[in-house]
């Protein structure tokens, strides 16, 4: 029966000998007389053949094997190594072909050259070609679970580095500046290949695993006041804030200068005293929460005809950006252009500068990744023998769980890297070997398994146990706890209930939610959750006779019933204003909710 | 009777704790064991403004969070296919009408539990339609006939004869049809009206003659023969208590569904809590989790106070509730409180959750002493 054929999905005709169409597709297309772009597949049990020559296929690199031999030699590799040969010139010589993954349901690929047989079709240009590029950076991949490794990749991309070198003539968003990023000591093929010399992304410190007065449980770790002071995970924060000159109907537009006081909405003179005359900040500026740094105003929202011909009439509207609450920084660079429409358009950078703190979460490569739980003095932490304190005190509980032996590999190797003034590759599926590296630090004068005798750094007592140190390459992430932190007591309140507005940007409350609320009741603390929810509690007058909200006129300081008039006994009760709000809710339903008042005593 | 020495302990402590001491404590100590007995009962109970059912639902709910979502379980190799897990609790605290996989486990008496014809014993109980019986329908569509072919073997296996279907036949279907020869193994039947006689009624009647009831009890649908311990049980899918408990080899005493409405129709209220208890605690255990049983006998009390099982729905226990806010706070609460509105209902703030709403404090624990002034 005759093999039919789709061509991007859609039936252009049938071939008797599916094997000699294969064949002769891949020939041509190895020899470049058929684009590489294209790929065919053959579907076995449905006895069809699927060309493909759209966009958007994912594709992979790998090395055509014919009769069980690689088509790279010897002498492909020495021309490869003297520059003759680029991979480019490998591709159109059909050596090297890319695959989508419907061709490579197909393909028999082996690891490894020595692996072949004639069955084979590919051979793979290397084990490390089934990672992405972020995932190929883990150091000792292949040591650990792949979960770990999939974690480890994840971590990298939110690591605090230098993400571009120009950033100070930029104004993105949420930018974070690592201050001496450094390159990692242990590290893999691909960061040669992506020049993370370019833009690395974190520091090489020295890493103690042992536990710390029970500040680094639970994946927390400790670092050194030291270490900090001497710049480690030291990081700078930018953020522009922008106002633009909107121009609305009626030839009216937003200003920037400094607001007049009559402006509708008018802060207060400290709020604006960072601004110079032109209504913007000056360069430097320290400025703090609700600060203003762009003076502006707008024209009035509703211009009725009333307001035209009044006196108060043209009282602008005060819309000058400041500092959110809780947010510091410095000034730290202006712009004053015009932007698409014509319209003047402010821009200020505002600079914060981040010391790691307690609640800053860093991680190693490995899928390790923890918050700081303490900050400790250099002179209270454990020192070794020859004086050294760790940079990182990293929990032992957090390994034998999760199996990251690339953690520890990475120490190891990092160690010996730092003493021995060296890179150390740690390439998955073909690192240096652990061996050679613990040699190495043998002759080094170290201990060949890592361990080292560690002192109290409180009382000078040898600590019984060998600890575990090496160094580590370690990423401060960009979730740092001083854009995340929020409390409050008093704040903001919603229109509408009177309840505390939610989230971090209105300075909202910290929701006791209703199973929260059930473990208060079990635990019978009646008062304590009355207490809680007293954030919307309300005096309501309500007449006595007919059990309905009262009014309350204090003008002439009496109450009177909407439905009975004076005269009536009118007694103040405490509710929620969300319980008023539902009797209200009620009456719109046509229900009477009528309140029965009893002496509480 | 109660011995002198714990006399002042009756009625106070549970007759089955006297019992025990009684049994237990040398006669010389019994006054003192007594004592002590008395004194931690006393420590052991639950203080008053206890809020015991939150503490239940918490102490269910937390552990049911854990459950996995897998419905179907095989409790064994020669088990039945129940439903387990979350789906069979929220079944159970639903008090569902129509359960899911219900199912009956039915012990027999001495001589037939043994094993000795046990096949037999099952199949006698199965529901058996005359279809599961027929090798081949021939349809005679010029006398309007339908010739029944009977599988001889299965007839055997369950002692059946041709004319003891022709009689469950008639017997079923004897207002339109007659039996117009019944042979080895072969019955005839032929409409009896003429104007009946279309093609259409003659296959609407063969569609009714798979579904003559020949054997067995309705509604079990599946029966399986299985060895506990050291006996033979018979484990069924469908249930029909009334009738197998009727039954002479069946031991009454032992045989139970697993469908809660119908073990309280048979068997009484007190017994329908507390198979709601065992099944409960059973799906709980089989998950590898542990809730103290008190708490689901809580459960099963609430569903189970007034005399008929209620569900842990609006239409339910929540239904029952005395404050409208609280009723309303829970699912339909227009209907709730239109309803109460018709009937000038008056909601006392007796508990939680009117309380919550209103901001007072709620009568449990140290909301509930209160001042008394003297007047």
């Amino acid at each position: 029966m005759a093999t039919e054929v789709f061509l991007n999905g859609k039936y252009v005709g049938t071939v008797d000998n599916h094997r000699d169409f294969l064949d002769s597709l891949k020939t041509e297309r190895r020899r470049g007389a058929i684009s590489n772009n294209v790929n065919v597949q053959y579907e076995e049990h449905l006895d069809r053949i699927h060309v493909e020559t759209t966009r958007g296929r994912t594709r992979r690199p790998l090395i055509v094997v014919q009769d069980g031999k690689s088509l790279i030699t010897d002498e492909i590799i020495q021309q490869l190594q003297k520059g003759e040969l680029t991979w480019n010139n490998l591709v159109e010589k059909g050596i090297i072909e890319y695959l989508d993954a419907a061709e490579e349901e197909n393909a028999l690929v082996a690891f490894y050259e020595r692996e072949l047989t004639p069955s084979h079709t590919h051979l793979e240009v290397s084990p490390l070609a089934m990672f992405g590029l972020v995932t190929s950076m883990v150091p000792y991949g292949n040591f650990s679970q792949s979960a770990r490794l999939l974690i480890g990749a994840k971590n990298q991309k939110y690591g605090i580095g230098l993400y571009t070198a120009n950033y100070l003539h930029r104004l993105d968003m949420d930018v974070n500046i690592l201050h001496y990023p450094q390159m990692p000591i242990v590290q893999s093929l691909t960061h040669g290949i992506s020049r993370n010399e370019k833009h690395p992304a974190g520091q090489n410190v020295v890493v103690a695993v042992m536990s710390y007065k029970g500040y680094n449980i639970e994946d927390a770790i400790i670092i050194n006041k030291g270490s900090v002071d001497f710049g480690f995970a030291r990081s700078t924060y930018f953020r522009p804030a922008v106002a633009e000159e909107l121009r609305y109907s009626g030839g009216l537009t937003d200003q920037v200068s400094v607001p007049d006081k009559e402006v509708k909405g008018y802060k207060s003179e400290r709020d604006y005293r960072h601004l110079e005359d032109d209504g913007i900040v000056y360069p430097e500026a320290v400025v703090g929460p609700e600060d203003v740094i762009i003076g502006k105003t707008s024209p009035p929202r509703f211009l009725s005809s009333l307001d035209e011909y009044s006196l108060a009439g043209n009282i602008r509207r005060e819309s000058s950006v400041g500092l959110k609450h809780g947010e510091n920084g410095v000034v730290d660079f202006v712009v004053l252009t015009e932007n698409g429409e014509g319209n003047k358009l402010v821009q200020v950078r505002l600079r914060d500068q981040r010391l790691p703190e307690i609640g800053d979460k860093f991680t190693s490569r490995a899928g390790q990744k923890g918050i700081v739980g303490l900050i400790v003095p250099e002179a209270d932490l454990p020192f070794t023998s020859n004086g050294m304190t760790p940079d990182i005190i990293f929990s032992p509980h957090s390994i034998p769980g999760r199996m990251t032996v690339s953690h520890l590999l990475e120490m190891l190797g990092g160690k010996t890297g730092a003493l021995g003034a060296r890179k150390v590759d740690a390439t998955s599926f073909s690192p240096e070997p652990e061996e050679r590296i613990r040699q190495e630090l043998l002759s080094l004068g170290f201990r060949e398994d890592g361990t080292e005798t560690l002192y109290n750094g409180q009382t000078g007592e040898r600590i019984q146990a060998k600890i575990y140190v090496g160094s580590m390459y370690y990423l401060k992430l960009r979730h740092l706890v001083a854009n995340r932190i929020q409390s409050r007591a008093r704040g903001p309140i919603q229109l509408l209930t009177r309840q505390p507005t939610e989230g971090r940007a209105k300075e909202g409350g910290l929701r006791l939610g209703e199973m929260e609320k059930d473990t208060l009741v079990a635990h019978g603390a009646s008062l304590l959750l009355k207490e809680r929810f007293d954030s919307d509690q309300t005096l309501v007058p309500v007449c006595e006779s007919c059990g309905v909200i009262a009014i309350h006129d204090s003008v002439k300081n009496k109450r009177h019933c909407p439905i009975c008039g004076e005269g009536v006994e009118v007694s103040d009760i405490e509710i929620s204003y969300a319980f008023k709000l539902i009797l209200d809710e009620f009456k719109s339903l046509g229900l009477y909710p009528k309140m029965i008042l009893e002496s509480k005593y | 009777m109660v011995h002198k020495d714990l006399e002042e302990y009756a009625g106070v402590l549970p007759p089955k704790l006297l019992e025990e001491i009684e049994e237990q404590a040398p006669a010389s100590k019994r006054k003192k064991v007594g004592q002590i007995v008395y004194d931690e009962y006393m420590k052991a109970r639950v203080d008053a403004g206890e809020s015991v059912g939150l503490i239940s639902a918490e102490s269910i709910g937390e552990q049911a969070t854990q459950m996995t979502l897998n419905t179907f379980h095989f409790a064994g190799v020669a088990e039945m296919n129940v439903t387990m897990g979350l789906p069979r609790i929220i079944e159970i605290l639903d008090a569902r009408k129509a359960i899911k996989t219900p199912k009956m486990e039915i012990y027999l008496n001495s001589p037939y539990n043994k094993g000795k014809d046990i096949r037999q014993i099952a199949l006698s109980i199965k529901d058996t339609r005359l279809g599961e019986l027929v090798s081949e329908y021939a349809i005679n569509i010029f006398e309007f006939v339908i010739d029944i072919h009977l599988n001889a073997e299965k007839m055997q296996l369950l002692s059946l004869t041709p004319a003891k279907i022709s009689k469950l036949l008639d017997k079923a279907l004897g207002k339109v049809t007659k039996i117009t020869d019944a042979g080895e193994n072969k019955i005839s039947l032929q409409l009896k009206a003429k104007e009946d006689r279309n093609l259409n009624t003659l296959y609407k009647l063969k569609e009714k003659i798979k579904d003559v009831h020949v054997k067995g009890i309705k509604g079990i649908r599946q029966v399986l023969p299985v060895r506990r311990q050291d006996e033979f049980i018979i484990i069924t899918a469908g249930t029909n208590l009334k009738k197998v408990l009727a039954l002479e080899f069946v031991d009454p005493t032992r045989t139970i569904t697993n469908d809660v409405h119908e073990f309280a129709k048979v068997m009484g209220i007190e017994a329908a809590r507390h198979l709601i208890i065992e099944e409960v605690y059973r799906v709980i255990e089989a998950q590898g989790l542990s809730v103290d049983i008190r708490h689901i006998m809580l459960v099963a009390d609430t569903m189970c106070v007034t005399g008929e099982i209620k569900g842990i729905t609006r239409y339910g226990v929540v239904s029952e509730k005395s404050s409208v806010l609280a009723r309303a706070s829970f699912e339909t609460p227009i209907r709730h409180l239109i309803n109460a509105a018709l009937l000038g209902e008056v909601d006392k703030l007796n508990s939680v959750v009117e309380n919550v709403m209103l901001n007072q404090p709620v009568p449990i624990g140290t909301g509930l002493p209160q001042l008394r002034v003297k007047e």
